[in-house]
């Protein structure tokens, strides 16, 4: 009976046509029991909070490999505090370098994860981190 | 604020949260409901149903369009199977109608069925409501890639759309019981692919072995290419026409009512059930039967007997 799921969001911000690691996590927490969106390809910022909001999710995952990550991950946890929606988590995961991550840990994004992570640290992070809403 | 409130105020994180608690079961969902439905009988519904990868989801994005271009307000749910062995699911609609994501005039949710065998998620119903008070002019309910015989889809939309595609089997495929009965709109989908006319064919014969109703309506077999937005404009005709049909013969009003009595009774099978499961596992009843049950002093059908007649669970 009454009780919460977890509902993740997965995509690909910009212009970026590399989805297997999205489609990979997707499976992975799936596997793990929780629900997860899909959006696919080629999504702006405004498309994935806009969906993030309709779809009530708890975590935002999105995967980015294009090197574009220092503009479109600040650029979504932007959108979401001005549409009202700060409290839905953000997390990334793909190339993107060490150095990037302190600055995009300081622009709202809550984890990044980088190649060679296993899925079961990234399903235990989000059993970890996220709280379903009450 | 409570959320239906919020909900009736335009507020989309409401609704969304709304959705979500019906979904999940909230009891206070409940009461938000309560508050809507007063609200709720004015969207036209439209329900999409046919086996997987027939296209369903690319022509429900081309649909939301056609209906966008009139000004009418579109609300989407899109169903998607829950993984039977971790509960999870991947809800991937979304794909093919994402580009509307940030068009206020359209609002998507995507459900997981979550063990429900006939199409739909349980939810469905409630979930479409609280988009019919959201303000919705029309809504279309995407049901999973069904097989043969998942036809709840029937007694929830108002124009029931069967997608097919060619290549799908014979033409006794087509006179077999289940979703061909369904339809009153039927879509050849894919249709620039070679078969596409014989299928559409063999379904249009299939669809005049039945007596015609004196003023009844007479489903039509379409062709389509969702993914060039070919045959669009003619199906989103067709469906005018039906709507008018519903309304001008009076089957839209049964409609309704069919489907308002169909949505007390399935409250009320799971109310009985949560309150009376609950109440013989609380009271230590449950468990008296599983032992008797266990040594064969008891069997099922007498146990459900007495529960009843005993009214162990008031």
């Amino acid at each position: 009976m009454a009780e919460r799921r977890i509902r993740v969001l997965v995509g690909k911000p910009g212009l970026d046509g590399h989805d297997r690691g999205a489609k990979i996590i997707a499976r992975a927490f799936r596997d793990a029991g929780f629900e997860v969106i899909y959006t696919g390809l080629h999504q702006t910022p405004e498309q994935i909070v806009s969906a993030a909001i309709q779809e009530d999710v708890d975590l935002v995952a999105l995967s980015i490999l294009s090197g574009a990550h220092n503009t479109l991950l600040p650029a979504v946890k932007e959108i979401m505090t001005e549409k009202g929606a700060a409290d839905i988590v953000l997390m990334a995961g793909g190339v993107i370098p060490e150095d990037d991550i302190p600055g995009l840990k300081a622009a709202g994004i809550a984890e990044v994860f980088t190649p060679g992570t296993s899925t079961e640290t990234i399903v235990g992070w989000v059993r970890d981190n996220i709280t379903p809403h009450a | 604020m409570t959320l239906a409130e919020r909900v009736l105020d335009g507020d989309i994180r409401a609704a969304a949260r709304l959705m979500r608690d019906i979904d999940d079961r909230f009891k206070s969902a409940i009461e938000e409901l309560k508050t809507l439905y007063p609200h709720t009988g004015n969207a036209y519904i439209i329900g999409i149903t046919g086996p997987p990868g027939a296209g369903k989801s690319t022509l429900v994005d081309q649909i939301v369009s056609a209906y966008r271009k009139k000004d009418l307000l579109v609300g989407v749910v899109a169903i998607d199977p829950t993984s039977p062995f971790s509960g999870g699911a991947i809800l991937g609609d979304r794909i093919r109608m994402n580009r509307h994501a940030d068009d206020a005039g359209v609002f998507i949710r995507s459900l997981a069925t979550r063990g429900a065998l006939g199409g739909l998620s349980r939810s469905t119903t409630d979930v479409v409501n609280v988009m019919d008070a959201m303000g919705m002019d029309v809504i279309v309910i995407e049901t999973v890639g069904v097989g043969q015989d998942e036809v709840d889809i029937v007694s929830t939309a108002h124009t029931t759309v069967v997608v097919m595609v060619p290549g799908l089997g014979d033409d006794i495929q087509a006179i077999k019981a289940g979703i061909l009965e369904i339809g009153d709109v039927f879509v050849v989908n894919k249709a620039d692919r070679d078969g596409a006319e014989r299928t559409a064919r063999e379904l249009t014969t299939m669809l005049e072995m039945k007596h015609p109703d004196a003023d009844g309506w007479a489903p039509r077999v379409l062709q389509t290419e969702g993914a060039r937005g070919v045959g669009i404009e003619e199906l989103v005709q067709e469906f005018d026409a039906h709507h008018i049909y519903l309304k001008e013969s009076g089957a839209l009003q049964r409609l309704i009512e069919e489907r308002n009595a169909k949505l007390f009774a399935d409250t009320l099978r799971e109310e009985l059930f949560e309150t009376v499961f609950g109440a013989i596992k609380g009271n230590g009843k449950y468990d008296e039967i599983v032992a008797g049950m266990r040594d064969k002093s008891m069997d099922p059908y007498s146990a459900v007997q007495e529960v009843m007649a005993g009214r162990a669970f008031s």
